[in-house]
């Protein structure tokens, strides 16, 4: 089953060609935006993401779902990119990357289930 | 505006009953209020019933009809969703429809069955009330959401790991000590600040005692107009003077502040105005510990404390029973049980018993007027708040 608007985001990434959603007033979202939950404007735009950006908060993960089951512990984090924030699995050792760490964007694969997932990775 | 009287309150025992339906539990609770508050069930003008994943544990859809006719009801019934703050929104529409005079009696309440399945299912089911695509996707458990936000108010207050989790720690070993005494807890046991900072790591910094346990049970509530409790003499000094409830971004990504829950915020000014009380006035208070932090956002949310001040509140000993501020006398989430649809509900029960004297721990709160119960959902992208008052 595809998501129409989110796994085109999602594979954006892949390329290196990472991007967010602005609205009329510059308001940054992640898609399928309809409609700015800030000022209401429903002109988008899509534009690039910066390369990078900086670990807000982060957490390891001790007791996953079982969709991640043999990724476990493994470390899930909030990255502020400037125009919006993006939640990733972190792509490095578990307790190694901190917040205020720089980090980019890209695609990986559950090790449970093999399926796409956003991953972010230290400079 | 018909004035709202709690006539009755009832609840399952809060715990690990596999074997037990749906449908069984909250007949049992339903029952329970009933016989508590004298209302004849002909009376029940209309059930509104909280549940989160009925669908998911039971394989059953369309709960409401089949709960009022396990609880001997013939009258409207609706089911409310909105994870775990769904029976907190089922009793505001319920006090909603009594002020309304469109009912003068309606059973509120929720119910939610959890441990027929696994811990690994549970987890997945309930990180269905996070942001699917967004956060589920990229690994987000609940233990996790909450953990991110830990980490994130740790931060924004510059507060030593260390210290984080000593403080969260003390939140964890109130809500035990409280619940000693409660009949209803799944955990009448004490849990030190030592045995709490040594357990296993669920998702850092929150260990297993930091956690709310899997519990299954039921709510239930009888909301009624005061015209109706005076008309047939009913022993309800109890009411329900004010409600509110907010909303925020589905995921944490999207929030302006990461270790704040402005829904809560928005949900206690409503509740606030409506009861024309402030945050000074509350005696007593039951909020929604799913994780040791969420009880920080909540005091802070409510008004107790400042953004930044609510962590170390058990531990200086300030929301103990024998503090200032009690704040989940009834062993909160934590202690007492989560069964996710039913929690809202369980609230207004234990809240009810406290200000009418009959709960195990009112002796704490003697001469308590006014008591409030904050119920959220998911990373409190859903709040609900109620104030509820000694009426006589």
């Amino acid at each position: 089953m595809s998501d129409a608007g989110f796994d085109e985001w999602l594979h954006a990434f892949a390329a290196a060609d990472g991007y967010y959603v602005e609205c009329g007033n510059g308001h940054g979202h992640l898609p399928p935006r309809r409609v700015c939950p800030d000022c209401g404007s429903t002109d988008f735009s899509e534009e690039s993401l910066p390369e990078s950006g900086t670990v807000e908060t982060i957490t390891t993960v001790h007791v996953p779902a079982p969709s991640f089951q043999d990724d476990a512990p493994y470390d899930t984090a909030v990255v502020d990119f400037g125009p919006a924030r993006i939640t990733g699995v972190v792509d490095a050792d578990p307790g190694s990357v901190e917040i205020g760490d720089e980090v980019t964007a890209d695609v990986g694969a559950s090790e449970t289930t093999g399926k796409d997932v956003l991953v972010v990775r230290p400079v | 505006m018909s004035g709202v009287r709690v006539a009755g309150v009832g609840l399952t025992h809060f715990g690990s009953h596999p074997e037990r339906t749906g449908r069984d539990l909250f007949a049992e609770a339903a029952l329970a209020a009933q016989e508590d508050a004298g209302v004849p069930l002909d009376d029940v003008e209309q059930l509104n019933v909280g549940n989160f994943a009925g669908p998911l544990s039971e394989g059953q859809g369309h709960l409401a009809p089949l709960l009022a006719e396990a609880a001997g009801l013939s009258c409207p019934a609706t089911r409310y969703e909105e994870a775990c703050a769904s029976a907190g929104v089922a009793v505001r529409e319920g006090v909603r429809t009594v002020r309304s005079g469109e009912a003068d009696v309606v059973l509120a309440g929720g119910v939610e069955r959890m441990t027929n399945r696994d811990t690994p299912e549970v987890t997945e089911s309930l990180a269905i009330a996070a942001d699917e695509l967004f956060e589920v996707r990229a690994g987000v458990t609940f233990p996790a959401a909450y953990a991110l936000m830990a980490t994130a108010y740790a931060e924004a207050f510059d507060v030593d790991e260390d210290d984080l989790k000593t403080d969260l720690a003390n939140i964890a070993s109130k809500n035990h000590d409280n619940a000693l005494d409660n009949e209803y807890a799944q955990y009448q046991r004490e849990l030190s600040v030592e045995e709490a900072l040594d357990a296993p790591p669920v998702a850092e910094p929150l260990g297993l005692f930091d956690c709310c346990p899997i519990t299954d049970g039921a709510s239930a509530i009888f909301l009624v107009s005061e015209e109706y409790a005076a008309a047939n003499d009913l022993d309800a000094g109890v009411a329900v003077v004010g409600t509110g409830q907010g909303s925020d971004r589905m995921a944490l990504q999207d929030r302006d502040h990461l270790a704040r829950t402005p829904a809560a915020d928005q949900a206690a000014e409503m509740a606030y105005d409506d009861a024309g009380i402030d945050a000074a006035d509350v005696d007593v208070a039951e909020v929604h510990d799913c994780f040791t932090i969420a009880e920080v956002l909540a005091i802070e949310s409510l008004g107790f404390y400042d953004p930044g001040e609510g962590l170390g509140a058990a531990r200086r000993g300030e929301t103990r029973a024998d503090g200032d501020l009690p704040i989940n006398l009834s062993g909160g989430l934590k202690a007492k049980g989560h069964p996710v649809g039913a929690t809202g509900g369980s609230q207004i029960a234990e809240m009810t018993r406290l200000l009418r004297g009959d709960h195990p721990n009112s002796d704490n709160v003697d001469g308590a007027e006014v008591g409030v119960t904050h119920n959220a959902g998911g990373t409190v992208a859903s709040a609900v708040v109620h104030v509820l008052e000694v009426a006589e």
